[in-house]
């Protein structure tokens, strides 16, 4: 069959799981200007929630369809207790600070969590493998494809449209849109910043938490999944111009392309596809691909 | 101060009968105060639940046993000839850097008088110099570079399991005594020394024992990559017939799960070179038919004998499950060192000194749940041992492993002073052993 | 003119370690050996951060140093610790002019993020190259200073100790002075804002340029004392995580003097040894908590903490 056809679903296979674990992370930079490393752990804790969860719904012998859900519903915990901890407890402490403080201070935060997951979860990897066959599997040419990979990238358009429409079209996402531009005069107009950042905050917390918890179908759940992962948002975020949704997902796609071309054609430049690809950016267009003008300070 | 001639003699009679004292209580001490051992291995981070932990696990409960006298002759005086054991434990994890400060912590810091530790093969090459350097006996347990000891000698290092040459030539070996017919083979390795090496290992003794064979694609996923799917397709696409593998813990299960719905075990049949340790996580997403290794005749490949029996009952009232490969490294460790220890001390009776254990421990033959292990090469610091392969075969659930074949070690490792790529290119003539 | 304090304690630090290195237990002679070459990347560091940019990527110069030190055994056998400094030094200074010429164009999160991706990339090459033991690395002996033979002396460990804490001492004074002199004084008003230091007539980006591959060198130096004192190099130095720890370490010490990054370093060094020692299941989480702790109460770094006595006497 075409090789290109299969480059191109591979790609945009792997371009959606990148965009839905960047879309968090990009979001909360969007609006915070806070790198959040601690995304990593949010990652690696969906992932380990959701296999926890829907892997005892499927030992107590329930139909195993119901264990999307618990997917999402452990997803959806993690985020809603992870972020208003972080942000509340530590975050809100810290706003004003330099930028690179507030990356050190996630960092610190990716450190206590790692070792909260080794603590809560042990060493073992989990694996929940069942959701990932479960929906069947469909044929391009001489390939097979499980139905799973639809899904993630039917998720990923799903995410990323609601995102564009909350911002873009709700009373509240302008009012997002304004803390973006300038915290200090958006305060002034009576917006509530300090509730639109929880808000940002768990949002992209429960973000990053999705995303594990899609991913833990794929893989296997073990210690490290975070750090793997960190950076490799981190890539697509910075490629696609920080704070930037539509940039992100452009920039999932291109890397998703060029690492499935690589994988394809020359397997041993796999290694440098993303990091050769974020250079070739960042000197090409020193601030990403979708740079939001920024007014200069004297 | 006020300096009298009583004063320095009354001191000289208490020193003298404290030293008498000191004297009959040592004999009495020397049996109570343990010989310490550090124990280096992955607490955290991808290889701990495969490899640290169950070597941990391993090590715990073969001290306990060591130190009870519970083990099988000839193993079963208590602790190291009667003196008892005393586990200090180190993360292995944060690169070779810190392995070498925490070493020296380890040795200086905590006298500890044994170093038995070690399952990254970059780990071995970084501590061995300072082994060396601090005077220490310690044993590498589990890494595989043959570069250890073929690169450099040592006094005080030794490896009391076999190079990882020989994973690759068995492996080849029992593929093509089953399937003569091999025409193509790919592989997926990961993109770091020990997959680098598994590969570079595995193609030189196919181009040796089956030239005709084509290679069709290798793939190198970075270490933890976790995503498989371009991988997948490429690899489905070359058709091949046998597909190589080095992946071991997470991205194994990973690469195994992402590539069963999609049919690549229908074209291919797969070669896992370490795929032992996972076997029974792997029901239902391992192939019938795989070859499967276990760095040497570990775990499911381990003969019925008093010392296997005896490692896989302790282990199990621990692990709940039965051991796997580094459980076994880790006992020959153990074991070996005890029978060194015991030899040195021999006639003598005392405490041997550290000179006299090595010694002892140069060349020595050992028994293990593996079987028996030879100090062989390395001029008498690097162990071998034979080897085994078998294929899966999921009985109940459960992945059992059939048609089990034993590699002498003649066949399949290099003999003393020849590197382990040159002995595969030229043929892989048995040595003079 | 009160004679200058930094000056006094540097020429302090190093007569004590010098005098008491033979005392020293060898294990906290090595923990005190990789303390400075760490200080040493983290004083590059600091130079880099008053002028108000962070890499990500110094593991780049850290790894090259030690590289560039490290092959000259296996390239052309020479294993002369003088020799294999300058190369690191030589090395990581012409890389970095070249990077540099790019790099400073670039501010915030993407000149950390730029440089970060050079040094995966260095990463990737070495991995890629078994002839240097891809992820293994190898061992590193250095075996004569100036000519003369330590390898497997008795001085050895104490000759490679106080060669460190020798450059480490020049590079903390040469330090100290560049930040008080015109050029050096320009990295904080950089830092503060770059179109009122072009209005005055100075060049943002030739600043930028001159201490980029100032803490390069440093770097460079840093990863090829750690080579000769650790004996082991491998990819692992230019991976992301050390250059993230290089940062770490710089901001947990503060910026505020030249003895600042030995200190932080020499403390972290130290808190992640016992850590190692007394939690192993969770010395990320005591790291973790340390930093956050540092960055509330003392905003500074540790550094305020001496600045705040002094002030206080």
């Amino acid at each position: 069959m075409n090789q290109l056809l299969a480059v191109l679903i591979d790609g945009l296979i792997y371009s959606s799981w990148l965009f839905i674990i960047a879309v968090g992370l990009t979001l909360i930079y969007g609006v915070m200007k806070i790198l959040n490393i601690a995304h990593g752990s949010l990652y690696a804790l969906g992932a380990y929630s959701a296999a926890s969860l829907a892997g005892y719904w499927i030992n107590q012998g329930h139909a195993p369809m119901g264990s999307y859900a618990m997917m999402l519903v452990a997803a959806i915990l993690v985020g809603l207790i992870a972020g208003p901890v972080i942000e509340r407890g530590l975050l809100r402490f810290m706003y004003g600070k330099d930028e690179i403080v507030l990356v050190l201070v996630t960092y610190a935060v990716f450190l206590i969590l790692e070792d909260f997951i080794k603590l809560t979860w042990g060493v073992d990897p989990y694996f929940l493998y069942q959701p990932y066959s479960l929906l069947g599997s469909f044929d391009v040419g001489n390939l097979t494809y499980p139905v799973y990979n639809l899904v993630l990238f039917g998720m990923a358009v799903l995410i990323g449209v609601t995102l564009v429409w909350v911002l873009t079209k709700t009373r509240r996402g302008k009012m997002l849109v304004a803390v973006i531009h300038d915290r200090e005069m958006a305060a002034a107009m009576g917006i509530n910043v300090s509730l639109v950042y929880f808000v940002t905050f768990t949002a992209g917390a429960m973000l990053g938490a999705v995303g594990g918890a899609l991913t833990a179908p794929m893989i296997s759940v073990q210690p490290g999944i975070g750090a793997e992962t960190i950076v490799l948002a981190f890539a697509v975020v910075v490629i696609g111009g920080l704070g930037s949704l539509p940039g992100a997902a452009l920039a999932a796609v291109l890397v998703g392309l060029v690492r499935s071309a690589a994988v394809h054609y020359r397997p041993e430049l796999d290694l440098f596809a993303i990091y050769f690809v974020m250079a070739v950016v960042l000197i090409m267009r020193p601030k990403g691909l979708f740079s939001v003008q920024e007014a200069r300070k004297i | 101060m006020d300096w009298n001639f009583s004063r320095p003699l009354k001191t000289a009679a208490a020193v003298l009968a404290g030293a008498t004292l000191a004297i009959t209580c040592a004999t009495a001490h020397a049996q109570d105060k343990p010989i310490r051992i550090g124990l280096v291995t992955f607490l955290s981070g991808p290889a701990a639940g495969p490899f640290g932990v169950p070597a941990k696990m391993a090590a715990d409960a073969i001290v306990d046993s060591l130190n009870a006298g519970k083990a099988p002759a000839p193993y079963n005086i208590k602790g190291f000839g009667g003196t008892p054991l005393e586990l200090t434990i180190v993360d292995e994890a944060g690169g070779a850097t810190k392995q070498v400060t925490e070493l020296r912590n380890l040795i200086e810091r905590q006298n500890v008088d044994f170093v038995i530790g070690y399952i990254s093969s970059g780990d071995c090459l970084a501590v061995a110099p300072v082994a060396e350097e601090l005077k220490t006996l310690t044993i590498l347990f589990d890494c595989g570079t043959p570069r250890v000891f073929e690169e450099a000698s040592y006094k005080y290092v030794f490896r009391t399991r076999s190079h990882a040459t020989m994973d690759a030539v068995a492996g080849a070996m029992y593929l093509l005594e089953n399937r003569p017919a091999v025409k193509s083979y790919a592989g997926i390795n990961q993109n770091y020394a020990w997959g680098q090496d598994s590969w570079a290992d595995f193609t030189a003794v196919m181009a040796t024992l089956k030239p005709e064979a084509t290679i069709t694609s290798s793939q190198m996923p970075k270490f933890g990559a976790g995503q498989y799917g371009p991988e997948i397709s490429a690899l489905l696409q070359t058709n091949s017939d046998v597909i190589h593998s080095s992946l071991w813990g997470g991205d194994l299960e990973a690469f195994m799960l992402q590539a069963t719905p999609r049919g690549l075990f229908n074209r291919s049949q797969l070669v896992l070179v370490a795929g032992e340790p996972y076997l029974h996580r792997l029901a239902g997403n391992m192939p019938d038919g795989t070859v499967v290794g276990a760095r040497g005749p570990n775990g499911v490949y381990a003969q019925k004998s008093a010392l296997n029996d005896w490692l896989r009952q302790i282990y199990k009232e621990r692990a709940e499950i039965y051991p796997n490969y580094p459980a076994y490294s880790v006992a020959m460790a153990f074991l070996g060192l005890k029978a060194a220890y015991e030899k040195a001390r021999g006639a003598g009776g005392g405490a041997p000194a550290t000179d006299d254990v090595i010694k002892a421990f140069e060349f020595l033959n050992f028994d293990s749940p593996a079987g028996k292990v030879m100090m062989k090469l390395g001029k008498g610091h690097q162990a071998v041992t034979g080897t085994a392969y078998g294929t899966t075969r999921t009985v109940n659930g459960q992945v059992t492993v059939g048609d089990i074949k034993y590699y002498a070690l003649e066949r399949v490792q290099p003999p003393e002073g020849v590197k382990s790529l040159d002995w595969i290119k030229s043929g892989m003539k048995p040595g003079n052993w | 003119m009160k004679r200058d304090f930094t000056i006094r304690t540097l020429v302090g630090v190093l007569i004590a370690l010098l005098l008491a290195g033979p005392l020293l237990p060898r294990w906290a002679m090595f923990l005190i050996t990789v303390s400075l070459c760490y200080g040493t990347v983290v004083l590059g560091m600091m130079l880099l951060m008053r002028t108000g940019v962070v890499s990500f990527g110094h593991g780049l110069y850290y790894c090259l140093g030690a590289y560039a030190s490290g092959t000259l055994d296996v390239l052309f056998g020479v294993s002369d610790i003088a020799v294999m400094l300058l190369a690191a030094v030589a090395v990581t200074g012409v890389v970095s002019a070249l990077l540099g010429l790019l790099l400073r164009k670039y501010r915030d999160i993407f000149f950390a993020m730029l440089s970060l991706a050079f040094s995966m990339i260095l990463y990737g090459l070495l991995l890629k190259t078994s002839a240097l033991g891809s992820s293994d690395g190898f061992n590193v002996a250095a075996k004569t200073l100036f000519g003369i033979r330590i390898a497997g002396t008795e001085f050895e460990r104490y000759l490679i100790f106080a060669v460190t804490v020798l450059i480490a001492f020049v590079a903390a004074v040469c330090m100290h002075k560049y930040l008080a002199s015109h050029m050096g004084r320009l990295a904080g008003a950089i830092r503060d804002n770059e179109l009122r230091v072009e209005y005055m007539g100075a060049s943002v980006r030739n600043t930028i340029h001159v201490n980029y591959v100032m803490s390069a060198v440093l770097a460079g130096l840093g990863g090829a004392l750690a080579a000769v004192s650790v004996g082991h190099i491998d990819p692992e130095m230019s991976y992301w995580t050390t250059s993230g720890e290089f940062v770490f370490v710089a901001i947990l010490a503060g910026t505020g003097n030249v003895l600042a990054p030995f200190l932080g370093a020499f403390i972290f060094e130290t808190i992640r040894s016992f850590a190692y020692e007394y939690s192993p299941n969770t010395w990320q989480m005591a790291l973790g908590t340390t930093m956050l702790l540092v960055i509330m109460f003392l905003p500074g770094g540790l550094w305020s903490l001496f600045t705040r006595m002094r002030r206080a006497t």
